[in-house]
């Protein structure tokens, strides 16, 4: 218990875990979503494709800058987005394939360029490699700012959207029959994933925000039937597992952020399986029996 | 006054043609029946119409004006099986969805929506299924809740794509009171249709398509063997088999 109090005195800490809750809610907000549009396979390689970005713009400037890192994943994942699509368009390849391609060029591309930086820059200088898996403990206080002010940005933008970002989904045809902006709301929802995607990289990495995208809402679906419910409750457990895993990251010894956050949401995903009043495995069989 | 003004509309798909030189008007407080063949384009049109697909070419008016300003006064009903029924939400929520075209962007529903909205379902005798999770509805009730939500646009013009398929008899019932009361509210109505025995009893008007129109005008002329056989061509003998020609009534 110790350990906690002295992790909550340390207003460092307490900055930190004050992003990582806001970025743990956006992320489940928006992650319910991305879930029932189908879209967890395209936000996963927007997140890695963020990876080659970073570099780039570390090679380019030679500093390392979050907000040009940033700016950097933001364009790399919007190439990749537009390069899948493109893929699905103009070739016989199915949407899977062309995200599985994509994908692994941008990454494979990715880590070819982390590794002649780390080796150019003598040793881990340029701290790169914490974005592959996201690290807490090097975010200084500016960093967390601009996670807080996004995370705030992206939840307020879902709350103003609902009704619309849930007819569209549901039934995007409907939704275009009464004179919604569909492609409009659907680019508006892509932004603020991309958004997320890369406000999240510092602290949960490339490899596993996609993960903070969909294990919240997975596990929220098991709660209730509602969409409402649902975003609320994935905010919630994206709240707590960004709050915990920032913890535990922040207490052990230099343990990667994103891990730790993903296992910890992992851990409420399987609870829900289980126990979920709407889905779960034991609701279920009471039910049958 | 003709409620809706088909000009020449041409749609392809994949690089081949799906609509051809399809044009058609439909006077106000009329039920048409949209009839053809599988492939034979009937969604597809309605698409094109509402612009929900992009058309090579082709103008749409709706009571006199181009479809887009009178987008509040045309209801749609989708193919039940377009939509993910495992979505999270209740009955009472999609036919609200009906009103978002009249409460506005950002603005959030209110007491009297519901209110509007659970009439709605009472119509087609779902009120008591209002907070059921729609993927525990029967096929008949999920339809039920699309019409619910087809009233509550409270529409001009309405749109059904087969909603007679796969539903239950007490639903077709259902459906086809629906479509007689607001024929005599003065509403318009187009369905894409595949029973033909029912074609005669259900609609004033016909078109008959098969990528391109065969015919169109009052049931009476339209649906005679003659265009029946220049629609299905060869396979109008596999459905004879089924029904008797006089059982469809030509």
């Amino acid at each position: 218990m110790d350990v906690w109090f002295d992790l909550l005195q340390n207003p460092n800490a307490r900055w930190v875990l004050t992003g990582s809750l806001l970025l743990g809610f956006a992320s489940g907000v928006i992650g319910s979503f991305v879930l029932l549009k189908k879209q967890s396979l395209i936000s996963d390689a927007m997140a890695h494709a963020a990876l080659p970005g970073i570099c780039i713009a570390y090679l380019i400037y030679g500093v390392k800058s979050t907000p040009l890192f940033l700016i950097g994943a933001a364009l790399s994942g919007l190439l990749a987005t537009y390069l899948i699509q493109a893929i699905v368009t103009h070739s016989k390849l199915k949407t899977d394939a062309s995200i599985g391609v994509v994908l692994s060029v941008f990454f494979g591309f990715g880590i070819v360029l982390l590794t002649y930086i780390t080796r150019h820059s003598g040793g881990n200088q340029a701290g790169l490699d914490d974005f592959i898996f996201g690290q807490a403990a090097s975010m200084v206080r500016n960093d967390v700012y601009m996670i807080a002010i996004g995370s705030l940005f992206i939840i307020l933008f879902t709350t103003l959207f609902f009704k619309e970002f849930k007819v569209a989904t549901f039934d995007p045809q409907f939704a275009k029959g009464i004179g919604l902006p569909v492609k409009g709301l659907n680019a508006i929802m892509m932004m603020l994933v991309i958004m997320m995607v890369v406000i999240g990289i510092q602290m949960v990495g490339v490899i596993l925000m996609a993960a903070l995208l969909i294990t919240p809402p997975l596990a929220a679906r098991y709660w209730t039937d509602r969409l409402e419910w649902m975003g609320l409750i994935s905010g919630s457990i994206g709240a707590i597992s960004g709050v915990v895993g920032t913890a535990l990251s922040t207490m052990g010894e230099g343990l990667p952020t994103g891990p730790l956050i993903v296992l910890t949401a992992s851990c409420i995903f399987f609870i829900s399986l289980l126990f979920g009043f709407k889905k779960g495995i034991i609701v279920k069989g009471v039910r049958h029996a | 006054m003709n409620a809706l003004e088909v000009a020449d509309i041409h749609v392809t798909y994949d690089k081949q043609p799906a609509l051809e030189h399809v044009s058609f008007h439909v006077p106000q407080g009329s039920l048409t029946g949209i009839i053809g063949p599988n492939g034979a384009g009937k969604s597809t049109l309605i698409k094109a119409i509402l612009q929900l697909i992009p058309k090579l070419s082709g103008d749409v008016t709706v009571y006199g004006q181009p479809l887009k300003e009178q987008r509040k006064r045309i209801g749609y009903v989708p193919q039940r099986s377009e939509v993910d029924w495992d979505f999270p939400t209740n009955a009472l929520d999609v036919v609200l969805m009906g009103r978002y075209g009249h409460i506005g962007m950002f603005k959030r529903v209110k007491k009297k929506d519901k209110a509007f909205a659970m009439e709605c379902l009472a119509k087609v005798g779902m009120e008591e299924y209002a907070d059921r999770q729609i993927s525990q509805l029967s096929g008949g009730q999920q339809q039920r809740v699309f019409l619910a939500r087809a009233i509550a646009q409270d529409a001009s013009i309405y749109f059904m794509d087969e909603p007679f398929a796969g539903v239950d008899a007490a639903t077709e019932k259902t459906i086809i009171e629906l479509l007689k009361e607001w024929k005599e509210e003065g509403r318009t109505v187009l369905v894409v249709h595949h029973d033909l025995q029912t074609v005669r009893s259900y609609f004033d008007y016909c078109l008959l398509l098969n990528k391109t129109p065969v015919a169109f005008g009052p049931t009476a002329e339209s649906f005679s063997l003659e265009n029946l056989e220049a629609t299905y061509g060869g396979k109008l003998a596999l459905l004879s088999q089924n029904a008797s020609l006089q059982e469809i009534g030509v």
